[in-house]
């Protein structure tokens, strides 16, 4: 990986260290937050800088993850750059806040240490709690290690203010296994992200002089509309998701993937799809199943709001099966991420089979050994393509049931 | 009207939305009990009660029937009744 333009260095840093030094980069005016694990780190790095007269900012620290959201939207909607960052029953506390900040188009940036929900309690990894936000209208962007969260926090302003999008960015991250790695990072210069990341021009703002109303009121000849308009503002951001990555890639010389990345997949039979830490080991996974002459190949999912269901339909349509991990479960249904995917898909004759997975819920470790016992059954549907294939929930401990 | 994004509007734009058509009670004046105090356009949540000449004028197209006026006059000259259509 490239890390020598314009003064760019390498340091080996902890996560939420990269993560806090991004953000202290894209030069935030508010930055509000409650600490909760595994995000705490992210926030008191912040909250340090800003105590050492390194960030021009302001530090509120507040009585819970709703204030901290009502915080940062009030902060974006008097025209400033603003950022947050929580996990799980956080994420959750913030919802109401969070729906409101996406439907007021207010483009606030949040980093998201995914961890699972209660109950019962755990401050283990898992995808749960962002997932139960994909509906609000707030762009999702997963994450595979430090280095990603560190250029997808500084993409994530560009895009979120992008007048054409103008909608909050959620960079979600796994807690520990990103969060609390320790790793070489490429930590961006202030002139590079100054040079990437113009100063914020809010479309409106509030102001005495030209008063203007928030949260205004629309009954039902208008609420359909401005759904209308949320979800045409992420499908403008389809594009720029890729513009602002393909941009990156020209100033830093990385490229984590725009909507999606692939591994593999030209000319892979069975394709595995999954989206933060866990496509790290798959990538190893997959190294050593082509060194057994298997052709298996990854589709890493980037962005899952907006869902990439064009990205996806054209790489997986020569593949025989689609295995999907989910590392969530729509309780009483299926993973969410499998839901979209089969979605995306439906009325595409030349389909793979989809084997549907659940995994790594609560920190549940996913080896390479699981990604190959995953390989093993997606050449099992191969073989047999059965009509309906139930969700298999990877590395369950029957025994303990 | 176009919608603005993120339905942010500027000053009068809730007069966009009639919410007359959420009353089920209609505030009704008896003039010749107005006593003029203007208790009614002070205390009206929505501005739709104003003076006009003596007495007050109700604007039916916005009026929800919340029956705030009719609750603080202290003459009686308010009463609420059915709305029906």
């Amino acid at each position: 990986m490239e890390c020598s333009r314009n003064g760019a260095q390498w340091a080996v840093v902890e996560g939420s260290r990269a993560v806090a030094r991004a953000v202290a980069l894209c030069r935030p005016g508010v930055i509000s937050a409650y600490p909760i694990t595994p995000q705490t780190h992210i926030v008191e790095d912040l909250a340090q800088m800003v105590a050492d007269g390194e960030l021009e900012a302001e530090f509120l620290r507040v009585d819970s993850e709703f204030s901290a959201a009502s915080v940062v939207y009030g902060a974006a909607a008097a025209g400033v750059r603003s950022y947050t960052a929580s996990s799980s029953q956080g994420l959750l506390l913030m919802t109401e806040v969070l729906y409101n900040m996406a439907g007021t188009r207010l483009p606030v940036v949040i980093g998201a240490a995914n961890r699972t929900l209660s109950a019962p309690i755990s401050i283990q990894p898992d995808q749960q709690d962002t997932i139960s936000l994909r509906d609000s209208g707030i762009i999702q962007l997963y994450v595979e290690n430090p280095q990603e969260a560190h250029d997808t926090h500084i993409q994530a302003f560009r895009l979120a203010e992008d007048p054409q999008v103008l909608l909050p960015v959620m960079v979600c991250m796994d807690g520990w296994l990103v969060t609390h790695t320790f790793e070489p990072v490429c930590l961006l210069t202030q002139d590079q992200v100054d040079a990437f990341l113009p100063p914020y021009r809010p479309v409106h703002c509030l102001d005495p002089a030209s008063p203007l109303t928030y949260g205004s009121f629309a009954d039902d000849d208008k609420l359909m509309e401005f759904r209308y308009m949320v979800a045409k503002a992420q499908e403008e951001a389809l594009r720029k998701i890729e513009e602002t990555a393909e941009t990156f890639r020209q100033a830093f010389g990385r490229y984590h993937g725009g909507l999606i990345d692939s591994y593999w997949v030209e000319d892979a039979r069975i394709i595995i799809l999954a989206m933060g830490s866990v496509v790290g080991t798959i990538r190893e996974g997959i190294d050593l199943l082509r060194e057994e002459g298997k052709q298996v190949g990854l589709i890493k999912v980037r962005s899952y709001r907006p869902f990439p269901a064009q990205r996806i339909r054209n790489l997986v349509r020569q593949a025989e099966v689609l295995a999907v991990l989910d590392n969530n479960i729509s309780l009483g249904a299926y993973g969410a991420l499998c839901c979209d995917v089969a979605h995306s898909l439906i009325n595409d004759p030349f389909r793979p089979a989809i084997l549907p997975c659940i995994v790594g819920l609560g920190g549940r470790e996913i080896t390479v050994n699981s990604v190959r016992n995953i390989v093993q059954r997606a050449e099992l549907v191969a073989r047999e393509r059965p009509s309906v294939v139930e969700p298999w929930w990877v590395d369950l401990r029957p025994e303990l049931i | 009207m176009k919608l603005t994004i993120g339905a942010v509007c500027g000053p009068g734009g809730s007069r966009t939305n009639r919410t007359g058509a959420w009353r089920s009670l209609r505030p009704r004046l008896k003039a010749e009990a107005c006593n003029g105090c203007s208790l009614c356009s002070l205390f009206c949540p929505d501005g739709c009660v104003f003076p006009e000449g003596e007495v007050f004028s109700i604007d039916y197209t916005y009026c929800k029937g919340c029956g705030i006026c009719a609750k603080e006059c202290p003459s009686g000259a308010i009463e609420m009744v059915p709305e029906e259509k």
